[in-house]
């Protein structure tokens, strides 16, 4: 097949599919699994009064491996890193791992600072829970919760 | 074949770009990937605002409105239509660029064409769920008065649910203003001009405190962030919808068909992925969880 040399940079070219086959499947992976989304969204909005915090935690753990699953079909068909060379992806993936640290750092900071403020100022406590609790249970003990 | 060919190269004995892409293109990743880095950031501070508060208001309740339906509750519903406008849109435009690739002029204007209308169907959806969350009118004890807020930058009016009790007294201290605001949240029928006329204490024995929904104020962090961190994904799909017309107009004047390649419609294309990627997070941080 021949190609136009577009730029000294690029060695070799990548072979253009002939069909938009795969672009469709991938539309249709993400529509699915945004409407699984939705639905696991919908489902805990009617449960989630009468379900433990686990549980709840365990929806919302569901949403979040389902939208980098969305993420990584972007990434890697819409945005074509994965036809790249394996040298260029690293240089893109290996900075984002940072974020890993980057989350847990900062949200266990946000989970420190309510703890401190409800053992240390009670008025936070009261104004600011729907109801009191019964006894006062150590949240640093049962983060998230 | 030519995969078969690059796993043989070595890539790092010099006299060629070891990454084997355009370097504009190449820069537009780092630059993706600078962003990523300031969205995750604004992220990543919502959370651990999110964790600091006893209390977080529930999306349901906050963005459950879709146009033309009135006070339905409509959890996600709204929501997710501009997911999916945002999905296809980046579907168009890997076509647009699918096009490219095969020096395909009228599909390349075709499918950008397509892309734009969806950037600016997005917008819309946009523009009215802001309209409508900083215009709507919620009941809110505020202090010992009730008074009526929509979700602004420096309001929030879905803290916890208000206790009766506190909401009866209140109603005797609250503004006529509030008052009114209250009548017409309960009869419809009667319009805005007719209540303000009417005296306070006639407009108190309207009320049915009962079926009143009266929240406390709400953290007042969830707005800042809220209108924050979508108006800049906007402010990116407003810039995206920009970028994407250049690319129209300069596809049109047969600019790339004389340059022999649409590798500017790629580039174009990385940003409008990113856009949509984007969004899939702020849609899980703001509407799901």
């Amino acid at each position: 097949m021949e190609h136009h040399t577009e730029s000294s940079e690029v060695t070799f070219h990548h072979e253009p599919s002939d069909n938009t086959k795969r672009i469709w499947k991938t539309f249709w992976i993400l529509l699915i699994v945004t409407v699984v989304e939705v639905g696991l969204g919908l489902l805990l909005y009617s449960i989630e009064e009468s379900i433990p915090g686990w549980l709840i935690l365990f929806f919302k753990g569901m949403m979040v491996i389902l939208t980098l699953a969305k993420a990584f079909y972007i990434v890697s068909i819409f945005m074509h890193l994965g036809d790249e060379l394996r040298n260029m992806i690293m240089t893109i993936i290996v900075p984002l791992s940072l974020f890993i640290w980057f989350i847990g750092a900062f949200l266990w900071d946000g989970n420190y600072y309510r703890t401190m403020r409800n053992r240390y100022d009670p008025s936070m406590e009261n104004k600011t829970l729907q109801q009191p609790p019964q006894q006062k249970a150590d949240t640093a003990t049962n983060p998230l919760y | 074949m030519a995969t078969a060919a690059a796993t043989r190269t070595n890539w790092w004995s010099g006299g060629r770009s070891p990454f084997n892409v355009e370097y504009g293109k190449l820069m537009m990743w780092y630059f993706l990937m600078s962003d990523a880095f300031t969205f995750g950031a604004f992220l990543i501070s919502y959370g651990t605002i999110r964790f600091s508060q006893n209390y977080w208001p529930n999306p349901n309740e906050v963005f459950n409105a879709f146009p033309g339906a009135g006070h339905a509750n409509l959890p996600l519903a709204f929501v997710s239509l501009m997911t999916f406008i945002l999905i296809m849109s980046s579907v168009t435009m890997v076509l647009a660029v699918h096009e490219g690739h095969h020096n395909n002029k009228k599909g390349v204007v075709k499918w950008l064409a397509w892309t734009i209308v969806g950037g600016f169907a997005f917008l819309a959806c946009q523009a009215w769920e802001w309209a409508h969350l900083i215009g709507g009118e919620h009941v809110v004890l505020n202090g010992n008065q009730l008074e009526v807020w929509g979700q602004t930058t420096s309001h929030n009016p879905w803290g916890p649910k208000a206790d009766t009790q506190l909401v009866a007294t209140a109603l005797q201290n609250s503004s006529h203003e509030a008052l009114v605001s209250l009548v017409s949240s309960q009869h419809h029928e009667m319009g805005h001009a007719q209540l303000a006329a009417m005296p306070d204490d006639r407009l108190r024995s309207m009320i049915n405190v009962a079926e009143l929904h009266v929240n406390e104020p709400g953290p007042v962090a969830f707005g800042g962030y809220f209108y924050g961190i979508t108006g800049f994904h906007g402010f990116h799909v407003f810039s995206g919808v920009i970028i994407n017309i250049v690319m129209l107009i300069m596809t049109q004047k047969n600019v790339f068909e004389k340059r022999g390649h649409y590798l500017m419609i790629e580039k174009a294309g990385l940003y409008w992925h990113f856009v949509d990627l984007v969004w899939v997070f702020v849609f899980l941080c703001f509407y799901l969880i």
